[in-house]
């Protein structure tokens, strides 16, 4: 191949001219030194800037969302806790009015009880003084009418001898005998 | 100056007994501009330099003060600058290819603009159409293609890499490393070279085939309708030369960045 671009001498445009060779090389290199030292990485960077600006941009965006999802998230679990609270507080002064409820309730019954059984107590209490006063009432009563029925004092007599007691101790027992046997 | 050139002033017409000055190689010869020593400054010289000049003029009004918002300048070297680094670079050689940009941006930006001298009024050559500013190119993406070889496959795995290809029959062993030497070691500087040489200089031979005939044809008989014809024929040449210029100066950058390629990959 050499040998053929050489027999074509000065006239083969396929053999380069060592000046044009030298010149290009010199021009070639001032291009890529100036472009690739100075303005090529000046406007790489300068990308690099506007894409990070961007995409900065966009996280930004992004970031706040995502805080403003989890802010969100966060007041939503405290209104659920806070109902669940709500619910629960509810729940106990429910429990404990039913608590209250029946305590006052038994409290109430016992002391109805106890009143009634006062009552009674009570009620017995008078039915045997008026009953003891009636006794002796009535004793005395008969024993002035025997007396007068008489003509004389049977007071002490009666009194020693109880006899009135005795009659009044057979009149109750026959009655209670009457009230046993209906 | 070459023959053509001077055409329009020696009034050479098909009627007035002049042969046709058909251009030729002597249309790529010129005549010094000035002479320092033994060394001629000669057209394409200039054209070289002033080519240097515009690349550099323009990326440095473009890329000086480069604004997060770019200003319109800015803009149109900003699309430039993305095309070879995006469509060429990391597109054929990947993320490791942003170290090259710079490179192959220099490159495609002073081939494109050489070779588009070739229809710029008064400059009307494209500078790449003379063989030394191809070769000294080629020359320079070879250097890299090799020097990437072997550095990032030491020698042994460098030679493996220009020559070898992995599961061959043994018998197609010998004739296949063969041929991948030839092609890859000494071929494809040359076809670089020459591709973009051949192009350029076959366009400037075309346009200014149809100029001179439509000169010459241009005389007050019915000459004038074929140098009519020749006429639409140069401004046809002219639109399509200006696709191959691009079309040239990128080829020659995808070309280079599929050898840095190459030289870069692991394993063939």
């Amino acid at each position: 191949m050499m040998a053929f671009l050489a027999a074509e001498g000065a006239e083969n445009p396929l053999i380069p001219a060592t000046p044009e060779l030298i010149v290009g090389l010199i021009c070639f290199f001032i291009v890529f030194g100036v472009l690739g030292k100075k303005l090529l990485p000046n406007i790489q960077k300068t990308l690099e800037e506007r894409h990070d600006a961007i995409e900065g941009g966009l996280e930004r965006a992004a970031e706040a969302q995502a805080e403003a999802t989890q802010i969100l998230e966060q007041y939503r679990a405290q209104l659920a806790e806070a109902r669940h609270e709500a619910a629960r507080l509810r729940q106990e002064a429910t429990e404990q009015g039913a608590t209250i409820i029946q305590e006052m309730r038994a409290e109430g019954q016992r002391q109805r009880e106890e009143i009634i059984a006062a009552g009674h107590a009570q009620i017995e209490a008078d039915r045997k003084a008026v009953v003891t006063a009636l006794r002796q009432d009535v004793g005395k009563l008969a024993t002035e009418l025997a007396g007068k029925l008489v003509g004389e004092s049977l007071e002490d007599h009666a009194r020693q001898s109880r006899t009135v007691d005795r009659f009044l101790d057979g009149l109750e027992e026959t009655a209670a005998k009457a009230e046993a046997r209906p | 100056m070459s023959a053509h050139m001077l055409l329009a002033e020696s009034g050479c017409h098909i009627n007035a007994d002049c042969a046709f000055p058909a251009p030729g190689l002597h249309s790529f010869n010129f005549e010094p501009i000035f002479s320092v020593g033994g060394f001629d400054f000669t057209k394409p010289m200039l054209l070289t330099v002033i080519c240097m000049l515009a690349v550099i003029g323009f990326f440095a009004a473009a890329f000086r003060k480069p604004k997060l918002v770019p200003g319109k300048l800015q803009l149109v070297g900003e699309i430039g600058y993305n095309f070879v680094a995006r469509s060429i670079a990391l597109e054929v050689i990947g993320k490791k290819g942003s170290k090259y940009v710079p490179f192959l941006t220099s490159i495609f930006f002073f081939v494109w603009i050489m070779n588009v001298m070739s229809i710029i009024p008064v400059a009307q050559f494209p500078a790449t159409s003379r063989f030394a500013y191809p070769v000294v190119l080629a020359a320079l993406v070879y250097i890299t293609y090799m020097f990437l070889t072997f550095k990032t496959h030491g020698f042994k795995g460098g030679v493996k890499n220009l020559v070898w290809l992995d599961g061959l029959p043994k018998p197609l062993i010998p004739l296949i490393v063969l041929l991948e030497f030839f092609s890859n070691v000494i071929l494809r500087p040359f076809t670089l070279a020459v591709r973009l040489w051949a192009n350029m200089f076959a366009g400037h031979m075309l346009i200014v085939m149809f100029s001179v005939a439509t000169w010459y044809l241009l005389t007050p008989s019915i000459m004038s309708a074929v140098a009519g014809g020749s006429f639409l024929l140069a401004l046809a040449m002219t639109t399509l030369e200006v696709l191959i210029q691009f079309l040239q100066a990128y080829i020659f950058t995808l070309l280079a960045s599929i050898y840095i390629q190459g030289a870069l990959e692991e394993g063939h």
